[in-house]
């Protein structure tokens, strides 16, 4: 069976509504002690093998971090974070690669098949030798994947393949160790070490990641994925993803992730930076289903990201397409940092919150340079007594002449214990540019869901359908076999929130 | 088929339905008739489960099930269609895909097989033609930026499709120019069999001349005032309600 069936089944045979992704892998860890201080920043350090200038790196950062003060301004409300209370460290223990699926710990296995990944591919991402050298069977568009299992990249597909085309697509631990002087050169040039207090923590603690980096001129003949998974108990997931795409190249990237539910909350600091030189294109696109939560707010993933990219090239574009339907509380900005002249910004958001899920997320587009253009479509979704945000910052530069901006920022409330809110910043410095801003408000109106549900539909049905007609815009960047899964999580997500 | 017993029902706490007495047998078209304002619509919604239609009185079997006990979408399985008077529009949600996902679960309450998009495609190409509507309808949203008559077709097209046991036709013929009205009584006509009904609600004689009905029943203030053949609608549109009402 082809993956996308596979994966879009996997979404389908549970239709209870609760988290399905919320089990627990009971494999042998390897935990840090719990505790945040520079002996644990020196102890990742060293258990990574890191060169001398990353550590120093990594502790600059946690000297910042210790004087940052833990932004309040997002509108979200959780109580304080004991920092001390966490482990910064934890590893699946395998220490001899397996040669077959049989030698792997099956309690790993069983992970990879209840997120819904191929068989083919778990056994790539156990590790197990020669597996994933050739594409699976069925004739789809492979796609290479990296799983990030709480700290640790356990592995990655597709390598060899990759690297034909001189594509480097590996854990940030294994980039940092085999093209340092790539890592060097980026590392922080687009979220520096003190840009605010989850990135400071996260340049301090962060354990894994994926790296991507395609070389001139080259067209990624896959799309490029990571599978992050926060599973041991008590601890932060600070993953780092560092995309470079150099002069001419182009790149599709897509990050999906999920956690075991639990009743305490679990943070999960990442900070994703993308480069994009003279003509090249990244397409980077999230699924988002972390644990939200239970009906009551017990519970659920702080998901606290940085995500920004900076077109420095002339002609280059960065497009964020996001779906984010998990997480108690989410707060993140994807951003595009417009330097080189007619460069191109384009944000494509979904945001969904029942229950007491609380998102403020958005994004800002920063013009630097000449004629540059961004988009923004944002869609929000809130339900139950879900707290709904668009924050979006729109800044042109005096030096950015010609820039152009359209925002569009829907809302969709469904019940009236909900809220959405939108708050954009425009700060417009150029006589030449010219920033367009749409907001509209809906509801879910009685006679549409009656209309549907006389013509056969539940009214779970009639609801998923009118929320991913709201969405459409923004799941058609997505691409097409993650399209439909986001559209099966959209409901799902959804459940229990009518009637 | 349908037998509606001394239905009484209110909207917002006002008594709209004030005793409706009908019966449909089976393999026959009905047509009703009345003026404005007079619970035409209002039956419509309550026979379909609409929300917000309170039923205070009397029973609605329906091949002898209670229509009533029913969800809006168990009464669509169980073969009731609704053409509405004002059709809904569903934005950015593709007509195609609305068809389908109605059609399938229509079919899966059935207990019949669902149709994969190729096969989906297939049957709707076939309706369309058979109906004389373009396969443009398909790509747009549900209803969205459709012209009245359009949006008329619509629901005529869903109702080919999904081939219901009783179909109530609310005004679905207001405002249609002339080849549209052939489409809607096509439309109707086609699924004429002994186990099909249909309430056709309409202010013009001029669509029974295309779908003739068994019957012809005139709805005024909330009660079935009088009751005729296919002759009754003739009458009424020479003479008007006053007489019916001087009658009642
Ligand atoms: N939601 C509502 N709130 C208040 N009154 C309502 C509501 N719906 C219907 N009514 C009233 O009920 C009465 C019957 O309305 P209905 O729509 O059933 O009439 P109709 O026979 O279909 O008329 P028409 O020929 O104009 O379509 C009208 O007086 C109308 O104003
Ligand atoms: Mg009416």
């Amino acid at each position: 069976m082809p993956a996308v069936t596979e994966t879009i089944d996997t979404v389908q045979s549970v239709t209870e509504g609760a988290y399905k992704w919320g089990f627990e892998t009971d494999i042998e860890m390897e935990f840090a002690p719990k505790g945040l201080n520079e002996d644990i920043v020196r102890f990742i350090s060293r258990k990574k093998n890191e060169p001398a200038w990353l550590l120093d790196w990594r502790l600059k950062a946690f000297a910042m971090w210790q004087k940052i003060e833990e932004p309040r301004w997002p509108a979200v409300s959780y109580p304080p974070i004991d920092y001390q209370d966490a482990y910064y460290y934890a590893a699946p223990k395998q220490t001899v690669k397996p040669r077959s699926l049989d030698e792997v710990d099956p309690e790993l296995l069983k992970t990879y098949a209840k997120l819904g990944i191929p068989l083919k591919e778990q056994a790539i991402l156990a590790g197990v030798e020669g597996a994933g050298e050739t594409p699976s069977e069925g004739g789809r568009m492979p796609v290479a994947v990296d799983a990030v299992f709480d700290s640790v990249s356990v592995a990655t597909t597709f390598k060899a393949r990759l690297e034909k085309e001189g594509i480097i697509f590996c854990s940030i631990s294994e980039a940092v160790q085999n093209h340092p002087e790539l890592v060097r050169q980026y590392l922080g040039t687009v979220v520096p070490q003190g840009d605010n207090f989850y990135a400071a923590l996260n340049s301090a603690v962060f354990t894994d990641g994926s790296f991507v980096y395609i070389p001139k001129g080259v067209r990624c003949p896959m799309e490029l994925s990571t599978y992050f998974r926060i599973n041991a108990k008590s601890t932060g997931q600070f993953e780092r993803t560092l995309i470079i795409a150099d002069e001419g190249s182009t790149v599709s990237y897509l990050e999906g992730c999920t956690a075991p539910m639990r009743d305490e909350n679990q943070l999960h600091a990442a900070v994703v930076e993308l480069v994009a030189l003279d003509d090249a294109t990244i397409k980077y696109s999230t699924v988002q289903n972390w644990y939200p939560g239970d009906a009551e707010g017990r519970g659920g993933i702080y998901n606290f990201v940085t995500k920004r990219a900076q077109c420095r090239g002339r002609r280059s574009k960065v497009s964020w397409t996001q779906v984010e339907t998990g997480s108690a509380i989410t707060w993140k900005y994807p951003s595009c940092v417009l330097l080189g002249d007619d460069s191109v910004g384009e944000f494509y958001s979904v945001a969904i919150t029942n229950n007491r899920q609380q998102a403020d997320t958005g994004t800002k587009m920063i013009h630097v340079g000449k004629r540059t253009t961004s988009t923004i479509v944002s869609k929000g979704i809130s339900a139950g007594r879900g707290q709904n945000t668009y924050r979006g910052l729109v800044r042109v530069a005096p030096t950015a002449g010609s820039a152009r901006n359209f925002t569009q920022c829907d809302s969709l409330l469904i019940g009236d214990q909900c809220g959405a809110h939108t708050v954009p910043y425009i700060e417009n410095r150029c006589m030449t540019a010219k920033v367009e801003h749409e907001a509209t408000t809906s509801r879910i109106a009685e006679d549409q869901l009656f209309y549907c549900r006389q013509r056969g539909l539940s009214e779970e049905d009639a609801v998923g359908l009118i929320v991913n007609g709201f969405c459409r815009e923004v799941l058609k960047e997505l691409p097409m076999e993650f399209a439909v899964e986001a559209q099966k999580l959209l409901q799902i997500s959804l459940e229990g929130s009518v009637g | 088929m349908l037998k509606i017993e001394g239905l009484t029902a209110e909207v917002e706490g006002k008594q709209i339905l004030k005793g409706v007495d009908l019966e449909v047998p089976a393999g026959e078209i009905h047509a009703i008739m009345g003026p404005n304002g007079s619970g035409k619509s209002t039956l419509s919604y309550v026979l379909s489960g609409r929300e917000g239609y309170e039923i205070t009185g009397g029973s609605v079997s329906f091949n002898g099930v209670d229509l009533l006990a029913m969800e809006p979408e168990e009464r669509a399985a169980a073969g009731l269609f609704l053409a509405f008077q004002y059709p809904v529009e569903l934005p950015g949600v593709g007509n195609a895909l609305f068809l389908r996902t109605a059609l399938n679960a229509v079919r899966k309450a059935r207990g019949e097989s669902e149709l994969d998009a190729m096969q989906f495609l297939k049957l709707a190409r076939e309706r369309l033609k058979a109906l004389h509507i373009s396969e443009d309808m398909l790509k747009r949203g549900v209803n969205v930026g459709f012209s009245g008559g359009e949006k008329k077709r619509n629901e005529v097209l869903q109702m080919a499709l999904l081939q219901p046991k009783l179909a109530i036709l609310d005004e679905t013929d207001s405002g249609l120019d002339i080849d549209a009205l052939k489409i809607v009584a096509d439309g109707v006509n086609a699924l004429r069999a002994p186990g099909f009904s249909a309430l056709v609600i309409t202010h013009y004689q001029r669509l029974l001349d295309y779908i003739v009905p068994d019957r012809v029943h005139v709805l005024m203030q909330g009660r079935i005032v009088q009751s005729g053949g296919p002759e009754l609608a003739k009458q009424l549109e020479a003479e008007g309600y006053a007489s019916v009402q001087a009658a009642a």
